[in-house]
């Protein structure tokens, strides 16, 4: 999210979910929306039944493909040319909103000069999205507002994730599609409170409300708060842990709620650097493929244990309530946090609820500085929420941007390719995506039983025209390997994967899909390009 | 000359030069190539005719020629004549010359007499009732109280061939209007014609096109509706195969006023050679310029699809049709709605009418709106085509005037009861209609009157019954059939039809209860007012026309457990008269369950623990002894003959 | 948008321009019977028992019917009663009679209805009575179809097709063998469906009732821990287990919408694999141990490994609060900023 927050001051979903329904253009790049944000999904089917154009942007054929309007397969990790060919025409053809960019951006001339690399037959090129095509979505996306983007991982997952963001920031820019319902740029985060977690300053360089650590005055600020010393050195990223770890600079490890084993690109060196660490705690609901690893494993409570507040992708705050007691011994995650802290003798951990907790948050975040579990009794509120009056907001950036200067940034891009692509070893592009049925490594929903029984089994999504290459059936058990691990999975042939792009999602632990993906990383996100990998698939020889 | 017709004076031109090209053949035999005559085998009859002409040397081209010299004769086929009782039929012009049931082997005398001795062949000519034969077609009885306006064409020109529709003045009205008329002028001679729909429902034509006209949104289709769906109705087919051109111009008339650029025809695939007709008078028109673009050279475009239904009786309700065109399930659109002139194809104005309907309409340009008018009565102008059959002499089809009376129709066309039967009732409307007794045969034919006395004009059948028929069980036959037919979404009529039938049934089998007769009045009062569509609102029809006029015999089978005209299985028996029996061993040997026993020459007996019912010994027994007499209710099986059996 | 006023049974109401009857009676409180009406769907004016008689003279059902200002409705015309009355018998006389054991009693529809139209034994007795007999679908892991207490309403087929788009059920076949059935006639589980339970939740009887669900005790409105979306849902809790997951109507993020996961995929919570005790290595082996010992250990080791020596990952998955003390507690008392947490992945 750091690439948005860069051009547009803030790194959140700018719109709300319901207004996606009122868009007249759709365009949904590298999010398989039914399948991984299914109700959300429902909006944008209701767009395209009503007549807004729904332009799909992905490789696979996926299931949203059936109410598309125009549906691009652009090969996978071209996402930056076939946007900037997309702006470029716009901007050819004098479909840009120049007031607009006149009056809320900034770096306009710097960003159209980069603009002349991606002539459309060299992007056609690239991509091997037909010229026609890129231009006709093109017309579509700009003439025809509010236009909403949506993208996921698709997007994200990429060695230059930061890039594909940006070239969509710059698509919505370009044409005005910000700060007014029904547009927006809208990142769909993947868990529940992936988006509360970063507001929270689960990340090495900001504190809560993104405030960052390295600013002198943000220091001081949260010391007074805390009555602690603390740091102005950034620290190190998910990746960069299990690097150092891996290196032995990392010595114990408190880990929650997560399962690298099965999630972590490619998962053999997050096992290995597990392994090297003298101690691992690990807290969660079950027994998972990396709590085995730990040296404590402590019991969490579920969320249908606790109270609490989720941030959803829309930035809403939302309470969660106890139904039942906590399961066995269990605590909340907050409880075990609190006993660890006192343990060690710290203060600053006496809280009795977690109402407690976020009044301390509304004090030092300002974006939270309104919510009070009173005032989100019945709805959740959407931050920025600076005070006890402030109604919430649903639209970001309506009046101006979140930089320094309130402009956003339209930020000149050049293409680099995936960082691994097929070659004569490892013939095959794999790409990864998820199921309606499970949800991320499969913790909770691999033990719902209907769930199971509706999708039991990994299965190797691969093109009718591959698999008779290969000499594959349907259904048949064979290897994948990658140049970082290997393991077997049943065939699926589809004609939802083209020819050359086989994928598998990373739920079922049986076969761990993360063996294989390739943990390059996005310089400034420091997101793992999971979607696009290199590997053979093999028959398995008796 | 035969080429593209480039302006609407050149179908005059056009028209023209195919008369002249009739007139120069001298004589024609006409061959009806109508379903049934087909399946009759007129095809074979045609080829032995071609044959024989052919053989008869230089002065004669069994074709049309439109190039040339004079022939001697030549063979056609046509569309259906109507009078398929008696096929094949061979029809010879300039005469008329009406031959009947004609067989390969009568093609030589056909021949000479027709060509060589200027007489006719007597033996295959219509006999009359008193014994006088009928030369012409217009002398024979079931056609001389005929109008015939949408079938003139049936029987007269070769349907597969265009060029004999322009020999009768075809496409002439849709070049009059490009050339005088503008889509208000036609309209509203549609609308004085007072021309109404002819798929049953009567809606008048001029308002329907008005609507059509008046709605806004573009494209605009015009759908021909030839979904015949009514048991033992073709007249839709008959007019498809007969005269496809007809209804082609009619529809492109339609698409002028309306302002469409497409045209679909939907017919039942059950009508194979009515769809091939259409495909080859489709592709005739185009090839000649009067359908497909720049139609005439006047610059105006209407292109026509066939649609072949999938047999469902409810795609006939506009609505439903419409969807099934689209692919969808076709099921009626639900009330309030947009009409089908505002709402209806792909969502678009559409303008629907029935096949009929479009195939008036040239006439009526071409012969003015109050030539239509004087025909027929004041609210119902015009003629009505019926598909004649049942317990009728003269069964076939026929056209007559608006007005006349359901006892000129029977009696006189269809020449009465065979057999010395006695009339009972006349069903018309097809399961939407009701059964009328014999007091009301004096009911005119029109809209109006019909729907007043219970029954409904319908798209044209009209089934006669004799006394041996019973009401109950023909109410219980169309019942089944809306039963099956019903599309399934609305309560009323899926399971109001269902009920309805299942009491029936039981009256049939007597088991009716004397509650029946009033749950089947309320519920047939709620079926018609609570179902979505036409064919759940009129299901009820035959149930209360029944009631309504023979409300005795439901008595007798509920109270008596008797069913009058001896048709219910369950409550008749067969016996042998033991006077009248001689002993023929007829009944015996036909028994197909071995109920009947009895020496030669000795008096048989039934066994009735045996007997099915079938009623074979009935119709066995010959009819100088009528010994076998059909009784209800039931003789009662005793016991022991039970045990017997077991 | 502008108001309009109808009577209705000689009440004189105010009703929004654009509605229908059915609607208008229903903000203002009136009651018209209806089955095969949803407020979330089009109307599709099928059962027919809605029907009323406008101003006096027509036949018409109220669902489909716009207002019009000066329009006056009876809903208790005799004709109105006879044909409402029919329609209902008619249903009632094909519908099984085990209304005590069913899923659905007490909040059934045609229950509901039956009773509202005053239908009695004797007015059953009169019908030729039959249910149809065609196999319950039990295919799907969380939900049942029972064919034989469909009402052919029509509801689950617009919630498939008009909300979720999906078209996996439609009727099938014609007149009274029509049935809610899927592409070719297969088993519903093979079909395109995605178990959403969308249909289930709208079914007016038990034709589609889901499969092992008790009523629950009491509701807790919470949110659904799956996606990034933050559907509210209302936990239904029996005892010390969740028991059922219904859609928040009151949440404005889905309205009452759910996916499969979030309404099916609750069984994890009372799951007994869950962990319930602290583990720690004993041996080389996680074996249980309490909280004061897992404690220690990690009080022992942390304390050592302060600064640059260690590192948390926190959580998507867990709440504000938690995460909130998880980085105060990286921060503050670890003295580092190595936190972070799988919003990558």
């Amino acid at each position: 999210m750091a690439g948005l927050a860069t051009a547009l001051g803030s790194g959140a979903m700018t719109n709300s979910i319901h207004e996606i329904s009122g868009a007249k253009t759709i365009l949904a790049i590298g999010t398989n929306t039914t399948q991984a944000h299914p109700v959300l999904a429902l909006q944008v089917k209701k767009a395209a039944r009503n007549g807004a154009n729904l332009i799909v942007a992905n490789p696979k054929e996926i299931d949203l493909c059936r109410h598309a309007t125009i549906h691009i397969q652009q090969r996978p990790g071209t996402d930056v040319p076939l946007l900037m060919g997309m702006i470029r025409t716009i901007i050819d053809e004098g479909l840009a909103d120049q007031n607009f960019i006149k009056e809320r951006c900034e770096d306009f001339d710097q960003f159209k000069a980069s603009l002349q690399d991606f002539d459309l037959d060299h992007v056609s090129e690239i991509t091997t999205v037909p010229k026609e095509l890129i231009v006709e979505a093109a017309r579509l996306y700009a003439t025809s507002g509010p236009a909403a983007i949506l993208y996921c991982m698709g997007i994200t997952q990429h060695c230059h994730g930061t890039d594909n963001v940006w070239a969509i920031s710059n698509l919505a820019l370009i044409t005005g599609n910000l700060g007014k319902p029904s547009a927006g740029v809208n990142p769909l985060r993947g868990q529940n409170n992936v988006q509360g977690s970063c507001d929270m300053g689960a990340l090495p360089d900001v504190y809560p409300g993104y405030q960052k650590v390295h600013l002198p005055e943000n220091q001081q600020k949260f010391e007074k708060a805390w009555g602690a010393k603390l740091s102005t050195e950034p620290g190190l990223t998910h990746s960069e842990i299990f690097d150092d770890a891996y290196h032995g600079k990392i010595k114990s490890l408190y880990l929650i709620g997560e399962n690298p084993v099965l999630s972590e690109a490619n998962a053999n060196h997050a096992i290995e650097a597990m392994e090297k660490l003298e101690f691992l705690v690990v807290q969660d609901i079950f027994l998972t493929e990396t709590a085995a690893m730990a040296d404590v494993v402590l019991p969490a409570a579920s969320f249908a244990e606790k109270n609490g507040t989720f941030s959803n992708t829309e930035r809403r705050i939302q309470r969660i309530r106890q139904a039942i007691a906590p399961v066995g011994e269990t605590k909340p995650d907050w409880q075990i946090v609190c006993a660890i802290a006192k343990k060690m003798g710290a203060s600053g951990f006496e809280f009795s609820s977690p109402e407690e907790i976020m009044q301390e948050i509304a004090s030092v975040t300002p974006s939270y500085g309104g919510i009070s579990y009173d005032r989100i009794e019945s709805v959740g509120i959407q931050w920025p929420c600076p005070n006890q009056d402030h109604p919430g907001t649903p639209i970001l950036h309506t009046e101006k941007f979140g930089t320094p200067s309130g402009k956003a940034k339209l930020i000149p891009l050049s293409f680099r390719d995936a960082a691994e692509l097929p070659d004569d070893d490892y013939p095959l592009m794999l790409t990864t995506d998820r199921s309606l049925f499970h949800y991320h490594t499969g913790s909770m929903t691999r033990r719902v039983d209907g769930l199971e029984q509706l999708d039991s089994e990994e299965l190797l999504k691969i093109n009718p025209q591959d698999a008779r290459e290969l000499g594959l059936e349907d259904q048949e058990m064979v290897k994948i390997s990658s140049r970082r691990g290997e393991t077997t999975v049943k065939t699926k042939l589809t004609g939802i994967c083209p020819p050359g792009l086989v994928s598998m999602t990373f739920h079922f632990a049986e076969s761990p899909t993360n063996v294989l993906t390739n943990a390059a990383l996005d310089p400034v996100a420091k997101i793992p390009e999971t979607k696009v990998c290199a590997v053979r698939v093999e028959k398995i020889v008796a | 000359m035969l080429q593209r017709i480039n302006s609407p004076s050149e179908m005059v031109e056009m028209r023209d030069f195919c008369k002249a090209a009739f007139a120069r053949q001298k004589v024609r035999f006409l061959v009806c190539a109508g379903t049934g005559c087909i399946a009759g085998g007129s095809m074979e009859v045609y080829e032995e005719l071609k044959r024989h002409i052919a053989e008869r040397g230089e002065d004669v081209d069994v074709e049309l020629l439109f190039e040339g010299k004079d022939s001697e004769a030549g063979a056609s086929i046509s569309g259906c004549h109507g009078f398929c009782q008696m096929g094949p039929l061979v029809r010879v012009e300039p005469k008329s010359t009406f031959y009947t049931k004609v067989k390969v082997k009568d093609v030589p005398d056909i021949i000479t007499t027709t060509l060589d001795e200027d007489s006719v062949v007597e033996r295959l000519l219509f006999k009359n009732p008193d014994g006088s034969h009928a030369v012409a077609e217009h002398d024979v009885p079931f056609y001389n109280r005929q109008t015939r306006i949408v079938l003139a064409g049936c029987g007269t020109i070769d349907p597969e061939d265009i060029r004999n529709y322009f020999a009768v003045d075809g496409y002439t009205a849709l070049a009059q209007i490009f050339a005088d008329h503008s889509p208000e002028e036609v309209i509203d001679i549609v609308t004085q014609s007072g021309l109404r729909g002819r798929g049953g429902g009567g809606f008048p034509a001029g308002r329907k096109w008005k609507a059509g006209y008046d709605a806004k949104a573009t494209p605009k289709y015009v759908v021909c509706n030839g979904d015949e769906g009514d048991p033992g109705a073709f007249m839709d087919r008959s007019v498809l195969e007969g005269n496809p051109q007809a209804v082609l111009e009619g529809m492109t008339i339609a698409a002028y006023s309306i302002g469409a650029r497409y045209g679909v025809i939907y017919v039942r695939a059950e009508y194979p050679l009515a769809v091939v007709r259409l495909q080859k008078a489709i592709a005739q028109a185009k090839e000649f310029g009067v359908l497909g673009e720049n139609i005439m050279g006047t610059g105006f475009d209407f292109d026509i699809d066939i649609f072949q239904g999938a047999g469902a009786f409810v795609c006939g309700e506009s609505t439903a049709l419409t969807l099934s065109i689209e692919g969808k399930r076709g099921m009626p659109r639900v009330a309030p709605r947009p009409r089908t002139t505002e709402v209806g194809l792909y969502d678009k104005p559409t303008l629907l009418n029935n096949v009929k309907t479009f195939a008036y309409v040239p006439d009526i340009i071409r012969k003015s709106a109050d030539w239509f008018k004087a025909i027929g009565t004041e609210s119902s102008s015009g003629t009505a085509v019926f598909a004649l059959t049942g317990h009728i002499k003269n069964s076939g089809l026929i056209e007559v005037p608006m007005g006349i009376k359901l006892r000129e129709i029977i009696f006189d066309i269809g020449g009465g009861i065979p057999k010395g039967g006695k009339f009972k009732a006349v069903q018309t409307g097809g399961p939407s209609g009701g059964c009328l007794p014999e007091s009301l045969l004096d009911t005119p034919i029109d809209y109006d009157s019909l729907d007043e006395a219970g029954s409904i004009m319908g798209s044209g059948g009209m089934v006669i019954m004799n006394e041996r028929t019973c009401m109950v069980d023909v109410a219980r036959y169309f019942l089944q059939f809306t039963e099956e037919e019903s599309c399934g979404q609305c309560v009323p009529c899926r399971l109001g039809t269902k009920q309805l039938l299942e009491i029936l049934n039981d009256i049939c089998r007597g088991r009716g209860k004397k509650e029946d007769l009033d749950l089947l009045v309320e519920l047939s009062h709620s079926v018609h007012g609570g179902s979505v569509c036409g064919l759940g609102q009129t299901a009820a029809n035959p149930v209360l026309t029944t009631l309504r006029y023979f409300k005795a015999e439901y008595e007798a089978h509920i109270y008596d457990k008797c069913c009058p005209a001896g048709v219910c299985k369950e409550l008749i028996s067969f016996v042998i008269d033991e006077e009248k029996c001689k002993g023929c061993m007829l009944c015996a040997k036909n028994c197909p369950v071995d109920a009947i026993s009895g020496e030669k020459k000795q008096v048989h007996t039934i066994d009735q623990s045996l007997c099915i019912q079938c009623g074979v010994c009935f119709d066995k027994c010959p009819n100088k002894f009528s010994a076998v007499e059909c009784v209800s209710p039931k003789i009662p099986v005793t016991p022991k003959e039970k045990m017997e059996v077991s | 948008m502008s108001e309009v006023t109808i009577t209705i049974d000689g009440l004189e109401i105010k009703a929004r321009e654009g509605t229908t009857v059915l609607q208008a009676a229903q903000e203002n409180g009136l009651y018209i019977p209806n089955l095969c009406n949803h407020p979330d769907l089009d109307p599709a004016g099928l059962c027919r028992v809605c029907v009323v008689k406008m101003d006096d003279w027509k036949i018409a059902i109220s669902c489909k019917l716009p207002v019009k200002d000066g329009m006056v409705i009876s809903t208790e015309d005799p004709e109105v009663q006879q044909i409402r009355k029919n329609t209902v018998e008619l249903l009632v006389a094909n519908h099984p009679m085990t209304c005590l054991t069913c899923e659905r009693d007490s909040t059934c529809e045609l229950q509901k209805v039956a009773h509202y139209v005053g239908i009695k034994p004797d007015d059953i007795k009169r019908y030729r009575r039959s249910v149809r007999s065609i196999p319950m679908d039990t295919s799907n892991p969380f939900f049942d179809m029972d064919h034989s207490k469909c009402i052919l309403c029509g509801i689950c087929v617009r919630t498939c097709d008009e909300l979720q788009n999906i078209n996996a059920i439609n009727y099938a076949q014609r007149g009274v063998a029509s049935l809610i059935s899927t592409l070719g006639n297969k088993p519903i589980a093979e079909s395109r469906c995605e178990s959403c339970g969308e249909c289930v939740v709208r079914c007016p009887v038990a034709a589609l009732s889901p499969k092992n669900t008790m009523e629950p005790m009491r509701q807790v409105k919470s949110i659904c821990t799956y996606c990034g979306v933050g559907c509210g849902v209302m936990l239904g809790v029996r005892g010390d287990q969740i028991v059922s997951v219904e859609g928040d109507y009151d949440n404005p993020v889905n309205q009452g919408s759910l996916c499969v996961k979030g309404r099916y995929g609750y069984k994890f919570i009372n799951h007994p694999e869950r962990l319930k005790t602290p583990l720690v290595r004993k041996n080389g082996e996680l074996v249980e141990a309490t909280w004061d010992e897992a404690l220690d250990q990690i009080e022992a080791k942390f304390s050592k490994h302060k600064g640059e020596k260690f590192a948390a990952l926190a959580s998507a998955r867990i709440t504000n609060e938690d995460n909130y003390l998880i980085q105060k507690f990286t921060r503050a008392v670890m003295g580092t900023n190595n936190i972070d947490h799988c919003a990558r992945l």
